[in-house]
């Protein structure tokens, strides 16, 4: 095990086309715990993702996954960490190929890994469970699950790599209400059951609360306040922060 | 009393599955909405919200079935032809749609969309007068001369649903319709479009009726709030006293399921347990029976009657 911090991002900053949509970010995650990005439309936040993610190139700056620089390391080093940071989307479609059983798309990330089919099949078995699906769920399409159920199938994909990190982007802002709370009571357990780490990209501020221990508020790619969450969402000292707990009230 | 302004009784609507399959999916609604009223539907999908504002605006898909009265001022909607419509819908009765992209033409100036109601239902004597109508109602909603020249790309998200408010007002409806007027937006403008739509209704003597999903959210903006649960109503009452004492068992759930701001990273949280049903699952008892901690075996065999504004077998109203 490395003493690095799990996820450590210094200075970043992206231009699309010369247009400028993130600036100087910097923050360092220690394994094990969690971040929340608030921001509005065009803050930044899904730029952000793609970033720690390693979607894209970033313009200036660097992100490091324990310790690692992911955009100057080779392609081949980079597919290897791959496994140890994963991504729920808002739209649970997005991860789930509508023409596959969903246990296929549930275990898509193993091709990665050096694994036996039987030991595929066990995670596949484990990661359902973990998200309080049943077993054979995995014979089923994703249209003939409900939105919650599909987010969760989501998740177990996420886990399916046994990952340090998960990105999630709006995860509850597509699912119905009664369902939301199932989804962040999920996502807090497997928090605590599995020690994962998750950077939340969010502007719903009491899922934050309770999913994270850090905040960072975006604003026009800037981030104009961050700290504990607690004391974030608590005692904000950014206008723009007041701002946005105002708007809850 | 005068009557009210609009008036359901025994609501039903019955939709055709893709594979000839009757829904059931509204199942016998009553409401009704006084001038200068706003209340706002709630519900989650599959509920029925929708089509309640569908079938209000004559708008209702192909094959449905409605039974049962939507009446605007004593007058049967229900009864309409398509040209009796025509002197309704946009007139007495408008609707701002969830998704502005879609709902504005993407082709036309925001002012040659607002001002087609007030020529359409000739609500101005000339085109001068139609425009200026125009401007002041997007001057109203917060655009400006510049914004009300843009077509709908040039707008964000916000300044789109202003337009489709100023657009929906130039008919001068009594009735305004406003299907998920917010979703689209970030927290804040949520906030901004909720109490413009508030003000309007004072402003005008229209009524509102709201249709959301976010209890939170609209309850402190509205005056009565109905809650809607597999095309039946659970419970209706004042939003301020169903906010303090809600009496349903969903209701409850909804609130107690909210993870509250202050409360901690470590709050006990209360989700509701299993999902929402689909049309096809439903079956005769009480919709939210399944979820419900109190169901016996009575109310998932017999829906309890709306009676005293709830819908419950197991707590008395």
């Amino acid at each position: 095990m490395s003493a690095a911090p799990l996820l450590q991002v210094q200075g970043l900053g992206q231009h699309y086309g010369g247009r400028s949509v993130l600036r100087d970010i910097s923050f360092t995650l220690p394994a094990g715990e969690s971040l929340g990005v608030i921001g509005e439309s065009g803050a930044g936040k899904s730029t952000l993702a793609r970033l720690l993610m390693a979607l894209e190139r970033p313009h200036r700056g660097s992100v490091r996954w324990s310790g690692e620089d992911v955009h100057a390391m080779p392609a081949r080093a980079r597919r290897a960490l791959r496994p140890q940071v994963q991504m729920v989307f808002q739209d649970p479609y997005g991860s789930l190929d509508p023409r596959w059983r969903v246990g296929r798309s549930v275990i898509e990330p193993l091709a990665a890994l050096p694994m036996t089919g039987a030991e595929r099949q066990t995670r596949l078995a484990e990661v359902l469970a973990a998200v309080g699906l049943e077993a054979d769920a995995a014979l089923r399409f994703p249209h003939q699950f409900s939105g919650g159920q599909r987010q969760r199938l989501a998740i177990a994909r996420a886990l399916s790599t046994r990952p340090r990190l998960i990105v999630a982007d709006e995860p509850l802002s597509a699912l119905d209400v009664s369902v939301q709370a199932q989804i962040l009571a999920l996502l807090r357990e497997l928090q605590r059951r599995e020690g994962i780490s998750l950077v939340v990209v969010s502007h719903d501020l009491p899922a934050i609360e309770v999913l994270c221990d850090h905040a960072l508020v975006l604003r026009g790619g800037e981030a104009v306040e961050q700290g504990p969450a607690a004391r974030v969402l608590g005692e904000p000292h950014h206008p723009y922060t007041q701002d946005l707990l105002a708007a809850l009230a | 009393m005068s009557a009210p302004l609009l008036e359901l009784r025994d609501l039903h609507v019955r939709l055709t599955a893709p594979g000839g399959a009757r829904l059931h999916a509204l199942r016998g609604l009553d409401l009704t909405l006084a001038r200068g009223e706003s209340l706002a539907l709630i519900g989650e999908s599959g509920s029925g919200k929708t089509l309640t504002a569908l079938a209000v605006m004559g708008l209702l898909p192909e094959g449905a079935e409605v039974s049962g009265r939507v009446a605007l001022e004593e007058r049967d909607l229900l009864a309409l032809d398509d040209d009796a419509w025509c002197a309704v819908r946009g007139r007495r009765v408008a609707m701002v749609f969830q998704e502005p992209l879609t709902a504005l033409n993407p082709l036309q100036r925001v002012l040659a969309q607002v001002m087609e109601p007030i020529r359409i239902h000739r609500l101005a004597p000339d085109r001068d007068s139609a425009r200026q109508r125009a401007m002041a109602l997007l001057a109203r909603v917060g655009l400006d001369e510049r914004q009300a020249r843009a077509y709908p790309h040039q707008l964000s998200g916000g300044q789109r649903q202003r337009a489709l408010i100023a657009m929906a007002l130039a008919g001068e409806p009594d009735l305004l319709i406003a299907d998920e007027p917010t979703t689209a937006l970030d927290a804040r403008l949520r906030v901004q479009v909720l109490d413009l739509l508030r003000e309007l209704v004072a402003e005008r003597g229209m009524a509102l009726l709201l249709i959301s999903h976010d209890l939170a959210l609209t309850a402190r903006r509205v005056d009565r709030l109905l809650i809607l649960y597999g095309g039946r109503a659970m419970e209706e009452g004042r939003a301020a006293e169903l906010l303090q004492h809600p009496r349903h068992p969903y209701t409850q759930a909804l609130w107690a399921a909210r993870p509250r701001l202050g409360a901690g990273r470590d709050q006990p949280l209360h989700p509701l347990k299993g999902n929402v049903p689909s049309l096809k699952q439903l079956g005769a008892g009480c919709p939210f029976a399944p979820r419900c901690p109190l169901a016996t075996a009575r109310c998932a065999a017999e829906p309890p009657p709306f009676h005293r504004q709830l819908a419950c077998w197991e707590v008395s109203p």
